[in-house]
């Protein structure tokens, strides 16, 4: 086996087996901080031992045990004087692992803990995308903006509450699940996102294994809340956005705009089954939430056999109803992107404009207005706002894209 | 597992006969369900003095240790059996007293 090999396994494994670990052990240990830290352990032994082992047959099996064992080694070494009773119940536990498939659910307990509303929004967001995600702490900080010394003490204080203040490590009973739920969406689009605009010089432009595993864990609560219109909302608004995964990145590895994109490669299965889910949506007859809308604009997105058949005047009247549940700057940029069809860039460009107090650290601002100055024919300024776009993107795609984009300016 | 649940308000012994009433009730309730520890109801700030002692002779000084317009005007201690069941309960007390509460844990 290459090292090549090997790495791969080891990139496979953390994928597929991380959050399986972690929750394995929170289940066994009650304890995030030692279930994080010994399912790290676990894969840094990997990563030293499995170029001269090999790679073990079942990876997860062997993660999980070698995780179990750097738990217990780590509460043996802090309790070794003070609690004799506690190791003697751990050595009594030191058994196999339970088949990978037993532990299914284990996960969702680990999402409703993350997602606790005793935590701030912001907390369980980045808990999650450690916990269950597996994102390392520079790609948590990336996805919200912070220094890593901060999203790191973000993370040890939440953990730190969820030990003091014993937050349940379990899946909520029925009469509180969809007061629980929405905090869970806002992670899992968060998720996602990272997933299909994925950061980080190293990173693939897009993250399959995120995309996946948002969409994977959005289909396990829909199938335990399926009268939930924003689960169904947000499962659509996911796979109406994966389906056009292997069309938005060029063979050269360019970020390709919805509107170059070659619709044939678009996958039909995902697009038909989120046009089904916008269907029942609306006809639950039920005033939408956000993720409902955005569905029912990628359905539209998704309905136009060619872009010029897409229907713009729609798609910026599901904006206007996007804007009146959610003021944020980020909306109204995506909805001047949209005015820019119906109106016209120079329409668009005083509407983009507007939004420049709050979003002048987002790439995408500056994205929006490089490309509405271009198409104005003001190369100067179009060519300052690629500049800035580039700088602050953290997408190999995007950047070679905008890149060309900017190179190719008269 | 005990919780400490603080009431936060910014006068003291300000409870109306109705809120009482509910208070009482609630509090029945709790000792009823078996999560009861103690609870009680405090005098203002201006009311408390805070100790030194930590050098040859004890301090005394008129006054709370940290002056804030909102202050803990009474508490519940609770026995529950996590975070959900305390605050859950303490979600009710605010609701049956009226005001804002804190919940924290007991080490």
């Amino acid at each position: 086996m290459t090292p090549i090999d090997v790495d791969e396994a080891v990139t496979r494994a953390h994928r597929e087996e991380w959050a399986r670990v972690v929750a394995a052990l929170t289940r066994r240990f009650g304890d995030l901080d030692i279930a994080e830290e010994a399912a790290a352990e676990a894969f840094a032994t990997a990563v030293e031992r499995w170029p001269a082992d090999g790679v073990p047959p079942s990876p997860g099996a062997w993660l999980t045990t070698t995780a179990n064992r750097k738990a217990i080694d780590r509460i043996r070494r802090e309790d070794k004087r003070e609690d004799k009773h506690k190791e003697a119940q751990l050595v009594s536990h030191d058994e196999p692992p339970e088949p990978v498939g037993a532990i299914e659910d284990e996960r969702l307990r680990l999402i409703f803990t993350c997602c606790h509303p005793a935590l701030a929004m912001e907390t369980r967001m980045a808990l999650t995308l450690r916990m269950v995600g597996g994102l390392s702490m520079p790609e948590i900080a990336r996805a919200f903006l912070v220094q890593e010394a901060a999203m790191g003490q973000r993370i040890t204080r939440a953990k730190a509450k969820i030990k003091t203040a014993r937050i349940p490590y379990r899946v909520p009973s029925a009469e509180d699940l969809p007061a629980r739920v929405s905090g869970v969406l806002a992670v899992l689009f968060l998720v996602f996102n990272e997933g299909y605009l994925a950061t980080g010089p190293g990173t693939d432009p897009v993250r399959h294994d995120l995309t996946a595993e948002a969409i994977r864990l959005t289909r396990l609560i829909r199938a335990l809340l399926p009268g939930d219109g924003e689960v169904a909302g947000l499962l659509a608004l996911m796979l109406l956005t994966e389906a056009r995964r292997t069309a938005r990145v060029s063979a050269n590895g360019e970020l390709v705009t919805l509107a170059e994109q070659d619709r044939g490669a678009w996958d039909a299965a995902l697009i038909a089954e989120g046009h089904q889910l916008v269907r029942e949506r609306l006809a639950a007859r039920v005033a939408p939430g956000r993720y409902q809308i955005l569905a029912a604009i990628n359905a539209v997105h998704t309905s136009a056999r060619d872009v010029r058949d897409t229907d713009w005047s729609q798609i910026v009247a599901l904006y206007d109803q996007l804007v009146r549940l959610d003021s944020s700057p980020i909306v109204a940029l995506n909805r001047a992107i949209a005015v820019a069809e119906l109106d016209g860039p120079e329409v668009a460009l005083a509407a983009v404009d507007r939004l420049e107090d709050k979003l002048a650290d987002y790439h995408a601002f500056h994205a929006t207005r490089a490309d509405l100055l271009r198409r104005l024919g003001r190369s100067q300024p179009a060519r300052a706002a690629y500049g800035k776009a580039i700088e602050l993107a953290g997408n190999t795609a995007e950047i070679a894209y905008l890149t060309r984009r900017r190179d190719q300016l008269g | 597992m005990q919780y400490l649940v603080s009431v936060i308000d910014d006068r003291t012994d300000s409870a109306t006969p109705d809120e009482m009433a509910a208070i009482r009730a609630f509090n029945e309730r709790v000792q009823a369900e078996g999560h009861w520890v103690f609870a009680g109801g405090l005098g203002d700030p201006s009311t408390a003095t805070t100790i030194d002692n930590r050098g040859a002779e004890p301090v005394f000084t008129d006054g709370p240790f940290l002056e804030s317009k909102e202050y803990l005007a009474g508490f519940w201690v609770f026995q529950a059996a996590d975070l959900d069941q305390a605050l859950e309960l303490a979600a009710e007390g605010s609701k049956h007293c009226n005001r804002r509460v804190e919940v924290r844990p007991f080490l």
